[in-house]
């Protein structure tokens, strides 16, 4: 399969301060990759610079000709003077109605459509952010934490989405995600970040990597836990690792 | 006598006909302060128009959309640090402007810039100010459905592939155009409360994004024709009797506004 996406050596800084050092990855058609790392490990930065929002200090993105990203964002911050309902938020991308129509259905939004943006809980926002990226007819379906804000019965029902939506669509997708057992079990490559790539692989040669051992430890993938990220390397103050502690390439 | 009230009336449906929609989207994209900081380097133009001799409208355009080209790419700065450069730029280029009026010779009247002089308008005036009236609400019509997504979510707007940096120029020069001809009715210190008022009342009242717009307009006729009838009658200075009249329509629909906003 080609690559959607390609980066190589990249890194971003701030300044002084290294946000991503020598990050080198790719994403492959109808495979989901899912992103881990804890806070501040730069996930965010890393979606940004895959989605060409922000360019990279060094290093090289690089996406195939015309390729189709549906994005959903970590949170959506409306204005209270802006009144949008679910249908005219999705029409914002110039869709037409059918298209609308078709992928709040696909997201399980369909009951939405008439609502207003303003009144939906987290989990509805998701699903409607989750239709209007399905709008591009996406191959790549790039989704920042997106269940965040959802209680657990709502990150579980939307996960479930997800791996249902790439076997439908067949579309490949990066997620970034705090629910390992969702990550161990349906994602098809893992990447840690912690500002370089800790370890990079399929789950169950991750679960084995000491790279992730050191992250998550050797306990079984829990459900929906927050993880400790335990470091077995230091950082120096512009958060460069001193001491590579990775015991992989 | 009714020519001197039909050219105001004229100029100032003008005015807030593209102003509706443009202040709509300005208070979407939290960019109240960005008009503020253009209006204020109007008089820097007015100063520059003077000294060169030449017409002062065209001498705030080219300063508006000088300034708007230089502050457009730190509207992604947030914080303190964008509030604080942007408060330094107005009150540094208003204060310029005063100094540099006051320096040169002839007695001016620094209240017609100020504070506009919407009686004075003539039917000389109304071809460019309807020129402008024109193209800015063409551009604003021709990318609305852009310029509204771009203020929903940016990075999302983007990702879709519209040209965001280009169209927030474009939005720049809009405000920047729409100050340099304001400035004639309401004044300097008031066009930006003739973008803002009017929308932040439809705002409240609307539930889509075109309801806003419209009502914006339709709220900033009614305070045209407030303004200038308390002018006419009461000889209250035009350009502030209607803003006082936006302000009043605000403060009375407000009631309205909160019993529908959570429907």
């Amino acid at each position: 399969m080609s690559a959607l996406v390609t980066l190589d050596k990249v890194t971003y800084s701030v300044g002084e301060r290294r946000i991503l050092d020598e990050i080198s990855l790719s994403l492959t058609a109808g495979e989901i990759t899912s992103l881990i790392g804890p806070n501040g490990a730069g996930k965010t930065t890393l979606v940004s610079l895959l989605l060409g929002l922000s360019q990279p200090s060094s290093g090289r993105v690089e996406r195939q000709r015309g390729l189709r990203i549906g994005y959903m964002p970590q949170k959506l911050t409306l204005n209270a003077g802006l009144p949008l309902s679910v249908d005219r938020f999705l029409a914002l991308t110039g869709a037409g109605s059918r298209a609308r129509r078709e992928s709040l259905e696909l997201a399980g939004a369909s009951q939405l459509v008439g609502h207003s943006m303003h009144g939906l809980s987290g989990g509805e926002t998701q699903r409607v952010l989750l239709a209007r990226a399905l709008l591009a007819k996406p191959q790549l379906l790039v989704l920042d934490e997106p269940a965040q804000g959802v209680d657990i019965s709502g990150q579980q029902e939307l996960y479930a989405k997800i791996s249902e939506l790439r076997n439908q669509l067949g579309c490949a997708v990066l997620v970034v995600s705090h629910d390992l057992h969702w990550v161990m079990a349906q994602t098809d490559s893992v990447i840690c970040l912690n500002r370089h790539i800790c370890c990079h692989g399929h789950p169950q040669s991750i679960s084995s990597d000491p790279g992730y051992l050191t992250l998550f430890g050797d306990k079984e993938a829990p459900v929906l836990a927050p993880y400790v990220h335990e470091h077995d390397h230091d950082h120096s103050m512009h958060g460069d690792v001193v001491d590579g502690g990775c015991q992989h390439d | 006598m009714t020519d001197l009230l039909l050219y105001a009336l004229t100029a100032g449906l003008l005015l807030v006909i593209p102003a509706g929609p443009l202040g709509s989207i300005i208070l979407w994209q939290r960019m109240a302060y960005y008009g503020d900081t253009l209006a204020h380097s109007a008089l820097l133009g007015v100063a520059l128009g003077l000294l060169l001799d030449t017409q002062v409208e065209f001498t705030v355009i080219a300063v508006c959309v000088v300034l708007a080209l230089v502050l457009g790419p730190l509207h992604r700065i947030s914080g303190n640090n964008l509030d604080s450069l942007l408060g330094i730029a107005a009150h540094t280029s208003l204060a310029l402007g005063l100094v540099s009026v006051s320096l040169q010779s002839g007695a001016i009247d620094l209240n017609a810039y100020l504070f506009g002089d919407i009686l004075a308008v003539r039917a000389s005036d109304l071809g460019l100010l309807a020129a402008i009236s024109l193209l800015c609400t063409g551009l604003i019509l021709w990318r609305w459905n852009a310029l509204v997504a771009i203020a929903t979510h940016r990075d999302l707007a983007q990702v879709e592939g519209l040209p965001v940096a280009r169209l927030e120029i474009l939005q720049m020069v809009l405000i920047a155009l729409l100050v340099a001809v304001g400035m004639k009715i309401v004044g300097v210190l008031l066009i930006s409360a003739l973008l803002i008022i009017p929308a932040a009342t439809a705002g409240r009242l609307s539930r889509t994004p075109e309801q806003v717009a419209l009502g914006a307009i339709a709220c900033g006729c009614l305070a045209v024709f407030g303004g200038l009838y308390s002018a006419w009658q009461l000889d209250t200075p035009a350009g502030p009797s209607i803003v006082v009249f936006a302000a009043a329509l605000f403060f009375l629909l407000l009631p309205v506004g909160r019993s529908r906003r959570r429907v």
